[in-house]
């Protein structure tokens, strides 16, 4: 029996488009001019100092001490997943002393805020992996809050199973999945 | 031959006029044997409409999975809806049914199309209509001319003039789309870097609501298809997520865990009020589902120590149970007319559709892929649109709602998910 073709794809480099536009390119600061080689022809510039400025390197600022406690990959801090098994929601022991080290650094800085982001790996219902997920994160804030950090530093959400850390259909990818991710403000 | 190239022509004017890039090719992958011969003869004067109604009638029809278009040979003078029809005749061409029309131009530039409906088995005159349509709005026309003989016929309202929305993920680039039923006219509504889930249709067909995490968590949104713009309406602290509408589009149902856990609110659709807790566990609940009378929410909740359907008043009360086999029943949708409920259920790994009767609890397994979800009825509860996978890639199917009856709708570049089957538009 003949199978029945009612539509066709369309051609897809085609229609694009302007539906479809890529975002422009970020403009990069303009470059300083360089006055020893680019003066105008026949323009006095003899005699002439640049003004004193105050110069403001932001991609210098060394930042705070907690800032780069953050980020110091020897810190116990600049670890950030937890990673669960299968229908399990409990931290396992051997991310004790990562919670540990996150509770006090949001119990000794009262100003940080985190988001705690709980993920399951793609198998069921998106809408339910979502509730698995918050169950994940939920557990991590419950953790957090009764080793001193305060309740409203911490916000726990889910991204169910949306946002695979591996994009792979078996069992190590799903273990890399099933996982809580720690953001501290700035980073969400 | 010539109906060939003429369709193959209307396929090419459908290139140059289509919105969006890609658009889904509906595959009947099993018609079964049960399918009636229906004879649709080219409509007089169609071709200056420059879209052939008639192919795309017949198209409708076929995809229903009930019929089957029988080849018309060319008849001069070609007959329309004011010539005299031969029963005998057209049942020697083996039609159980058969449709006769013509299409004028108006002075101001529309066209109006006529047709007659006959049953020829039963020598019967099914019923006659005209539609005035724009060159623009041409293929709506012929899904309405589609859902006049649908309903001529079956007796019940065809949803060819209905439309579909799902969600397209492209590498990291996601877009929620609405299309016709027929996967023609796509265009999207969202295109974002993160993740949309759980689009929904409005009673109206005017709104979708869905999940988006553009700011790095759920947050529901509603789209307001007529402008475009769309509003905020569950942003609370923690996740917000799986809305559903109410029968009278006033009141959304969503999952929030703002008061830790996953538990199911009302807010009004607006805006306006507060938010009312309907649900009180400490375990999941969630996908919530109006059934189409408004009295009950359809959820799924681990209560019982696994996923499964239950029930509650819609203003909140007492869950009942509604699921037993299994140990993983989630996605629950009542069916139109609310006498049967579809869901997903987990069978040795697999994950497949299931329709249960609600009055004599009979389950049903129709389908039998490994990675069904997101069930969602045709407004005339005929078909169920769901999300499967194929060879690695999200696909869209349909299924019919006895099971016989399952078609592919492939995409061309990109993972298609989450399908939602827009209600009736009057």
């Amino acid at each position: 029996m003949r199978s029945i073709v009612i539509a066709t794809v369309c051609a897809a480099g085609l229609l694009i488009g302007a539906a479809c536009s890529t975002t422009p390119e970020d403009q990069s600061a303009a470059k300083v001019e360089d006055k020893s080689t680019g003066g105008k022809p026949g323009a006095d510039t003899r005699g002439v100092q640049p003004p004193k400025v105050a110069a403001v390197d932001l991609t210098k600022q060394p930042g705070s001490a907690a800032d780069r406690m953050l980020k110091d990959p020897s810190s116990p801090l600049s670890k950030r997943s937890i990673y669960y098994e299968l229908d399990k929601f409990d931290v396992r022991d051997e991310y004790r002393s990562l919670i540990e080290a996150h509770a006090k650094y949001l119990r000794e800085n009262p100003n940080a805020r985190m988001m705690i982001q709980g993920n399951t790996d793609e198998r069921g219902s998106r809408e339910y992996n979502v509730g698995l997920g918050q169950r994940r994160s939920d557990g991590v804030k419950k953790m957090l809050v009764l080793l001193g950090a305060r309740e409203n530093q911490i916000e726990s959400v889910s991204l169910g199973e949306e946002k695979p850390q591996s994009d792979g259909h078996d069992e190590s990818a799903w273990s890399k999945n099933r996982r809580s991710d720690i953001l501290y403000s700035g980073e969400y | 031959m010539l109906n060939l190239v003429r369709f193959l022509l209307v396929i090419i004017a459908l290139l140059a006029a289509a919105q969006a890039r890609a658009q889904l090719e509906i595959i009947v992958t099993d018609p079964g044997a049960q399918r009636s011969p229906i004879a649709i003869v080219p409509f007089a004067g169609e071709n200056a409409v420059g879209t052939t109604l008639t192919a795309i009638v017949r198209a409708d029809l076929e995809r229903s999975g009930l019929f089957r278009g029988g080849e018309v040979p060319p008849l001069s003078p070609a007959p329309t809806e004011n010539t005299p029809v031969n029963y005998g005749e057209w049942r020697s061409r083996l039609a159980d049914a058969l449709v006769l029309g013509s299409v004028v131009g108006l002075p101001d530039g529309r066209f109006e199309v006529k047709f007659r409906v006959y049953d020829i088995v039963k020598q019967a005159p099914l019923g006659a209509i005209a539609y005035i349509f724009t060159k623009d709005n041409a293929r709506a026309a012929a899904h309405r001319v589609a859902d006049f003989v649908y309903e001529r016929i079956t007796g019940e309202k065809g949803v060819f003039s209905t439309m579909i929305a799902y969600v397209v993920r492209r590498g990291t680039t996601f877009e929620l789309q609405i299309a016709d039923a027929d996967g023609e006219r796509a265009q999207y509504l969202l295109r974002s870097n993160e993740p949309i889930i759980s689009p929904v249709w409005s009673p109206e067909g005017q709104r979708v609501a869905y999940v988006s995490f553009e700011s790095k968590k759920p947050v529901v949104y509603v789209h307001h298809l007529g402008d475009r713009k769309r509003q905020v309406v569950a942003s609370f602290k923690g996740s917000n997520s799986a809305p559903a509408w109410s029968p009278d589009g006033k009141t959304i149902a969503v999952v929030l865990s703002v008061d830790g856990g996953s538990q199911i609110f009302l807010l009004n659709a607006d805006g306006s009020g507060a938010r009312r807790r309907i649900s009180n566990s400490a375990s999941i609940d969630t996908e919530p589902r109006y059934s189409s009378d408004g009295k009950w929410i359809y959820f799924t909740s681990d209560r019982g120590g696994s996923p499964q359907v239950y029930r509650m008043p819609s203003t909140g009360g007492e869950p009942q149970r509604v699921t037993f086999e299994g140990s993983y029943n989630v996605s629950p949708r009542p069916s139109p007319d609310g006498r049967v409920l579809a869901y997903v259920t987990r069978n040795a790994g697999k994950f497949q559709v299931a329709l249960l009767d609600l009055s004599n609890r009979q389950v049903q397994v129709i389908t039998d892929s490994d990675r069904d979800e997101s069930p969602s009825f045709a407004p005339n509860g005929r078909m169920i649109l769901l999300a499967t996978v194929i060879g690695g890639r999200g696909v869209l199917s349909a299924v019919s709602a006895d099971g016989r009856i399952k078609q592919r709708l492939p995409f061309a570049g990109g993972d298609v998910r989450e399908p939602a089957w827009g209600p009736f538009i009057e």
